[in-house]
């Protein structure tokens, strides 16, 4: 099990490999697929996601009556949705990791190689696992998107990743179909 | 195996004595949306407990299929959704001659409009031709509801709640299919389901479980084969090759090593549940409804004053 924690930078997530398991400790940016075409659109994210980490997520969240939001459910969702653009965030932005399911093709791959970032695949439908991590609720941005699509800016401790794609060109991804496509040919 | 006890307590929470019989229906079916929601059947958790022993440990396969099992019991212990996306709301409804349809499918809407309040399920229901969500889980075709009449007295209601994620892998094929080299025989549904697999690689948050129609017409198909997903994961096909075929699935798959979450591993597929219906001479579909690990499928069957009498699964 490796660590990583908070504040990340492209040498520190050079370092991981695909098939490692990680616990990050730190901050988190909710996005997906609003958050990712209104960059896209040329429109400047109202944070700075310099050596930050973006999570595909869109959670639950209840406001209690002092206002303070908790998230309540907060599994990933599914992440090539943001191929088209998640390449460019990468670029202009200099995010350094990337959480989401399902993994992401080959744009994506080639941006994280040359600018230093990875792709951490969390278990899908964990929600209750993933949201016990979230220690605190630290902001909230453009909530015109609706609560799920917003930006929500999450401390977490040990949230639990494995690398699936990393910043040397390796994705899982690719490996398991070809390797389960090989299998294929011999059970048809 | 606590999940039955606590439903069982909670259920016995529920005193029909006092109150009408619209709301204790209300009642009793917000709890059945809850328990659906927040806990995985009996035979759907003992098959996941199976294939998590199955994984060779300290891999990713067995750290996704630990998460998986914590998410389980946490889930339960805080009554909170096992999974953000708590899906298409699907009712089975099964009632005895006379029984009235049309006041049950109000009570139903005004269930889900609760429960999702309670947080028992997302704001999950969007219009398709604007995009609003009016945030009550209601609209047009939502929740789906399917009634039956049966012999017995009582009323059962079957709870299916089912993912995008897990839906959106899921896939009809027309036979033959030139490119698979799949006929119209049994072989050739045999090649479209595991290809079927193959495409959803880790996309449905597997190890899924798998519906599958033979024949029938694309609606009818595609029908049938959600409906298997009644079926207990521990059954027998009482059909003979329906029954070889879907053990051959299973085993066949799990040749694949797609692997939990896609991670690789030894489960991708914790079961195969098919069923068949006539087609014409010119059509030949098979409809594949891929479930995801967090399988939320759960029944009741209600007492003469609608309230929770056993539980189905």
């Amino acid at each position: 099990m490796k660590k990583l924690n908070y504040p990340f930078s492209p040498e520190a997530v050079r370092e991981l490999k695909v098939g490692d398991m990680v616990l990050i400790t730190g901050k988190l940016f909710t996005g997906r697929d609003a958050v990712h075409k209104y960059i896209h659109d040329g429109n400047k994210p109202p944070v700075d996601l310099k050596n930050q980490i973006i999570y595909h997520c869109g959670p639950v969240t209840m406001k209690d009556k002092n206002g303070k939001w908790t998230v309540t459910a907060a599994g990933p969702t599914t992440s090539i949705r943001e191929e088209p653009y998640q390449w460019e965030v990468i670029r202009d932005y200099g995010i350094v990791g990337v959480i989401g399911k399902g993994g992401m093709g080959q744009k994506t791959l080639d941006a994280c190689k040359e600018h230093g970032c990875v792709y951490f695949h969390a278990i899908g439908g964990a929600a209750q696992v993933l949201a016990e991590k979230i220690k605190s609720v630290d902001g909230l941005y453009l909530e015109e998107f609706g609560l799920p699509e917003a930006i929500w800016e999450l401390s977490v401790e040990e949230f639990p990743v494995v690398v699936t794609m990393d910043a040397h060109g390796n994705s899982l991804h690719k490996e398991v179909e070809a390797s389960s496509k090989e299998i294929l040919k011999t059970v048809m | 195996m606590t999940k039955k006890v606590a439903a069982k307590k909670v259920a016995k929470k529920v005193s029909p004595k006092k109150l009408d019989s619209k709301q204790q229906t209300i009642e009793s079916l917000i709890e059945l949306i809850r328990i659906t929601s927040t806990v995985v059947p009996n035979d759907v958790f003992k098959t996941i407990e199976a294939a998590a022993k199955n994984e060779v440990k300290n891999t990713t396969a067995d750290y996704a299929m630990g998460i998986i099992k914590q998410n389980i019991d946490l889930a339960k212990y805080k009554s909170q959704p096992l999974c953000q996306d708590t899906g298409t709301v699907i009712f089975y409804i099964y009632h005895p001659p006379g029984f009235h349809q049309t006041p049950f499918k109000e009570l139903i809407k005004k269930s889900v409009t609760l429960a999702t309040k309670k947080g028992y399920l997302r704001q999950n229901s969007v219009n398709s031709l604007t995009g609003e969500n009016a945030g009550t889980n209601l609209g047009e075709g939502h929740p789906s509801i399917h009634f039956y009449e049966h012999k017995s007295k009582e009323v059962e209601v079957k709870l299916v709640l089912k993912g995008g994620g897990c839906e959106n892998v899921s896939a009809q094929y027309s036979l033959p299919d030139t490119g698979l080299s799949a006929g119209r025989d049994l072989d050739g549904v045999r090649k479209v389901i595991i290809d079927a697999i193959h495409k959803a690689q880790g996309k449905g948050c597997g190890p899924g479980a798998l519906g599958v129609c033979i024949g029938g017409d694309r609606a009818d198909s595609a029908y049938y084969a959600k409906k298997q997903l009644l079926r207990k994961l521990d059954d027998k096909n009482p059909h003979k090759d329906l029954a070889a075929l879907e053990k051959d699935i299973v085993e066949t798959c799990n040749k694949l090593g797609i692997g939990p979450m896609g991670f690789g591993g030894k489960t991708t597929l914790l079961s195969c549940k098919a069923t068949h219906a006539n087609r014409v001479p010119a059509s030949f579909f098979v409809s594949i409804s891929y479930m995801c690990w967090a399988f939320r499928r759960q029944g009741v069957v209600l007492n003469k004053n609608f309230a929770i009498k056993k539980w189905l699964y």
